[in-house]
C-alpha cells in the first residue's frame, strides 16, 4: 500500500521516517521524496498488513498520512491510445493491449508526474 | 486482369463490393498469391490519426448588423487571420490563445466548435462607409456559421523520423518528451496503414479524391506543402466539411514546451485496378524504413543514429548502440485502424464511392531547404577573442587577479598543453576566499563541466545554451578544445545595436 506521508521542518526536525522504521520494525519503501528546508513529502510503500501500525505512528510524531488507492488518474475520453506517456514512465506503468488500447497497471504508479506533461491530450493527471 | 473504376463504383453501389482495410491486405495477398489478391479485393482502405500541425478552417460568419470589415479576429481569444474580406477568416490550429497560452489554441477552438460548444467572436475594424462597423463580440457556434470548411496545407506525411536525445538534459519536442541519454525514442505514423505508403508513386491518389478527414466525407486538393514523395515523405493538401467532422477522429492537443497542434483522423479507399496496386498496397510493417534523429542537435540537418523499421518501433523497444531504448507512438495506431474500418464501412454501404485523380500529384519532387540571403549571426562574429585563460595549477590568488584585470566575471582554465578543462568564475574564487581551506590552486575550485560554444555556431543556439543552464558566459573553442574567444552576455548587446536587428 502506498502512503503520502507530509510533514513540517519546525522545531526539532524530527527524522520521522527513521524513527517508524526502528519503532514498528516495518521496512518502508521510500518510493520518492521532496523535502526542503521548511516541509516534507514523501512517497512511501509499506506491506499491506502494516499499513495501519506505519500509518497511526508516522501521525502520532505530527506527520500527516493519506493513503493513496490510486495511480495516476487516467481520463478515457481525453485519451486517444497514442502512447506517448509509455516510454516516459520509469515504472513502467503503461503498455498497450493486443487492440493498441493504452492499459494501466495503477499498482506501478508513484505517482512521480512524468506522464501527465508527456501527454498531449492531457488525459493524465495526479490525484490531489 | 484489370478493372476500371466504373467497375468497381459499381459493385460499391450494388453492395457486391470487396472492401479490406490495408492491414488486411498483406495478409489476403500472402495467401492468395497475387492475382488471387487482384481477383478478389475491389478496394483497399488506409487510415491514419495523429499530430498534423499543418492543419485548419476557413469560417465564414456571415455578416452582421451593421456590417463590419473584420480586420482582427480572436475566437476564444485565439487570433484568426483577419487578412479576408470581411466575414471570412482562417483559424490555424497552432495558434495560441492571448490567454491561455499552449494550453488552448487553434486546434481547441475547432474541436469545440466540432463538439457543439459556442465560442466567442470578437472583431475590430477601421470602420469604412460601407462597412461602419468597428467592434463586435458575439458567441457563436458551428451552426451559425455559413460555412466551416477544413482545409489543411500539410497533412497525412508518408512517414516520419522517429526522435531520440543524446544531450544530459530532457528535451520537450514537436515529438514529445525525449529523455536524456537517449533515454526513449519518439515516433509517429500509422506504418502499413498510411495512406501514401501503400500508393508511393501517386497513382490512385491526386486532385479531386474522395477521403475521410475527422469523420467526413473529404478530398484531395493536390500536393501539401514540403510534400518531397522523393525520399519517402509525400504530404497532402486536403479538404472537407467541418459540419459533418467528429471529435472522435480529430482532438486538439499541447506538446509540453512546444505547444498546440491537432491530431487529425485521414483515411483514402485505394481502388484496386491492377496487379500493381495490389503490391503497392501489400506493404507490411517491415517494409518500412525511418531514421532514428538526434534532436539533441539543435539544427536542420540532424544526424541519423540508425534506421529502423515501424514494425521494430511498434515492438516497444529498439536496440540503440547496445542498449535496449523503448519507443512511444505519437500517433495513434488504434484510431488509425478505427478510420481505415469506418472508411471501410462507408464504401461497402455505398456512402463513398472512388475516383481517379483528376490531376496526378508529382511523385519525384524534393523538397528544398530555406533560401536564406542573409546568414544568421554566428558566434564568430560577436565573441570576445580577448579572453584571459587561467593555468590549472595556479594559485587562486593568481586568478583573482586575472578577474580584476581583465575586467571579466568568467576564466576559462586550461591545462599544460592549453586545452580547455575547467572554468571559474568570481563566485568561485568569492567562496574560496570567504571559506578559506585546503583549496589553493585553481583546480581544486573549477568547475569541470563546461558548456561551451564554437566558432561557427549560430548565436542563437548559445543564447539557448546559456539560457537553459542559466549562465552567462560560454568558451569559444577550437576542434582541439583550446579556447579561443568567450561569449558573454554582454556580447549579445551587440545584437540589439540594430546589426542583426534589420
Amino acid at each position: 500500500m502506498k502512503l503520502l506521508v507530509t510533514f513540517s521542518r519546525g522545531k526539532g526536525r524530527k527524522p520521522i521516517i527513521a524513527q517508524v522504521v526502528r519503532d514498528t520494525g516495518v521496512l518502508i519503501n521510500v518510493e520518492r521524496a521532496v523535502i526542503d528546508s521548511s516541509e516534507g513529502e514523501a512517497l512511501i510503500e509499506v506491506p499491506d498488513e502494516q499499513c495501519r501500525l506505519v500509518s497511526d505512528t508516522m501521525t502520532s510524531l505530527g506527520a500527516h498520512v493519506r493513503i493513496l488507492e490510486h495511480g495516476v488518474n487516467y481520463n478515457e475520453t481525453e485519451c486517444v491510445d497514442c502512447g506517448a506517456c509509455i516510454s516516459i514512465c520509469p515504472r513502467e506503468v503503461f503498455t498497450f493491449d493486443d487492440e493498441w488500447k493504452l492499459r494501466l497497471d495503477e499498482e506501478r504508479c508513484i505517482l512521480c508526474g512524468k506522464c501527465v506533461d508527456a501527454c498531449p491530450h492531457r488525459a493524465l493527471s495526479l490525484p490531489l | 486482369m484489370q478493372k476500371t473504376i466504373g467497375q468497381i463504383n459499381e459493385r460499391i453501389r450494388d453492395g457486391s463490393a470487396r472492401v479490406v482495410t490495408a492491414e488486411e491486405m498483406p495478409v489476403l495477398v500472402a495467401e492468395l498469391g497475387e492475382a488471387g489478391a487482384l481477383k478478389e479485393v475491389d478496394v483497399v482502405t488506409t487510415g491514419t490519426f495523429g499530430a498534423m500541425c499543418s492543419s485548419g478552417a476557413f469560417l465564414n460568419f456571415g455578416h452582421a448588423e451593421p456590417p463590419i470589415r473584420m480586420e482582427r479576429i480572436w475566437l476564444n481569444n485565439v487570433e484568426a487571420y483577419g487578412g479576408l474580406a470581411a466575414v471570412d477568416t482562417f483559424i490555424g490550429a497552432t495558434q495560441q490563445s492571448d490567454t491561455r497560452e499552449a494550453e488552448y489554441g487553434g486546434a481547441h477552438v475547432i474541436e469545440d466548435l466540432v463538439a457543439g460548444k459556442t465560442v466567442e467572436l470578437r472583431a475590430s475594424s477601421r470602420g469604412t462607409d460601407c462597412y461602419p462597423r468597428r467592434t463586435l463580440t458575439t458567441e457563436i457556434a458551428l451552426e451559425n456559421l455559413n460555412q466551416a470548411i477544413m482545409c489543411n496545407p500539410r497533412n497525412a506525411y508518408q512517414r516520419y523520423n522517429a526522435a531520440t536525445n543524446s544531450t544530459d538534459r530532457v528535451l520537450n519536442t514537436y515529438m514529445g518528451t525525449l529523455l536524456p541519454g537517449t533515454g526513449n525514442i519518439s515516433y509517429s505514423g500509422a506504418g502499413l496503414l498510411n495512406p501514401i505508403s501503400n500508393d508511393p508513386k501517386f497513382r490512385l491518389i491526386g486532385s479531386g479524391v474522395p477521403i475521410f478527414l475527422c469523420g467526413a466525407p473529404g478530398i484531395v486538393v493536390g500536393e501539401g506543402t514540403q510534400h518531397s514523395p522523393a525520399g519517402g515523405f509525400g504530404t497532402l493538401m486536403v479538404t472537407g466539411d467541418m459540419k459533418q467532422m467528429s471529435q472522435d477522429y480529430l482532438r486538439a492537443a499541447t506538446m509540453t514546451g512546444y505547444g498546440v497542434t491537432m491530431y487529425v483522423g485521414l483515411g483514402i479507399p485505394l481502388p484496386v485496378l491492377d496487379i500493381d496496386v495490389v503490391r503497392a498496397t501489400a506493404v507490411r510493417n517491415e517494409d518500412i524504413t525511418v531514421d532514428i534523429m538526434d534532436y539533441g542537435v539543435p539544427s536542420r540537418n540532424r544526424p541519423s543514429l540508425r534506421k529502423v523499421t515501424y514494425a521494430e518501433l511498434q515492438s516497444g523497444s529498439v536496440e540503440l548502440n547496445g542498449e535496449d531504448v523503448r519507443t512511444s507512438s505519437l500517433s495513434s495506431f488504434r484510431r488509425a485502424r478505427q478510420v481505415a474500418n469506418e472508411l471501410k464501412h462507408w464504401v461497402e454501404c455505398g456512402k463513398m464511392t472512388l475516383a481517379l485523380p483528376t490531376r496526378a500529384i508529382d511523385a519525384t519532387r524534393q523538397n528544398k531547404p530555406m533560401h536564406q540571403s542573409r546568414t544568421s549571426p554566428r558566434v564568430l562574429e560577436i565573441m570576445d577573442q580577448r579572453v584571459v585563460s587561467v593555468g590549472e595549477d595556479e594559485e587562486i590568488t593568481t586568478a583573482a587577479k586575472k578577474l580584476l584585470k581583465g575586467e571579466t566575471n568568467h576564466l576559462p582554465v586550461i591545462n599544460g598543453r592549453k586545452v580547455l578543462v575547467g572554468i571559474v568564475t568570481t563566485f568561485d574564487i568569492s567562496k574560496a576566499v570567504a571559506n578559506p581551506g585546503k583549496a589553493h590552486l585553481v583546480k581544486d575550485i573549477m568547475k569541470t563541466k563546461v558548456i561551451t560554444t564554437v566558432p561557427d555556431e549560430a548565436v542563437d543556439i548559445a543564447i539557448q545554451k546559456l539560457e537553459k543552464h542559466n549562465i552567462s558566459a560560454l568558451p569559444v573553442v577550437d576542434k582541439e578544445l583550446h579556447v579561443i574567444g568567450i561569449l558573454t552576455a554582454m556580447n549579445l548587446g551587440k545584437l540589439v545595436g540594430g546589426r542583426w536587428l534589420k
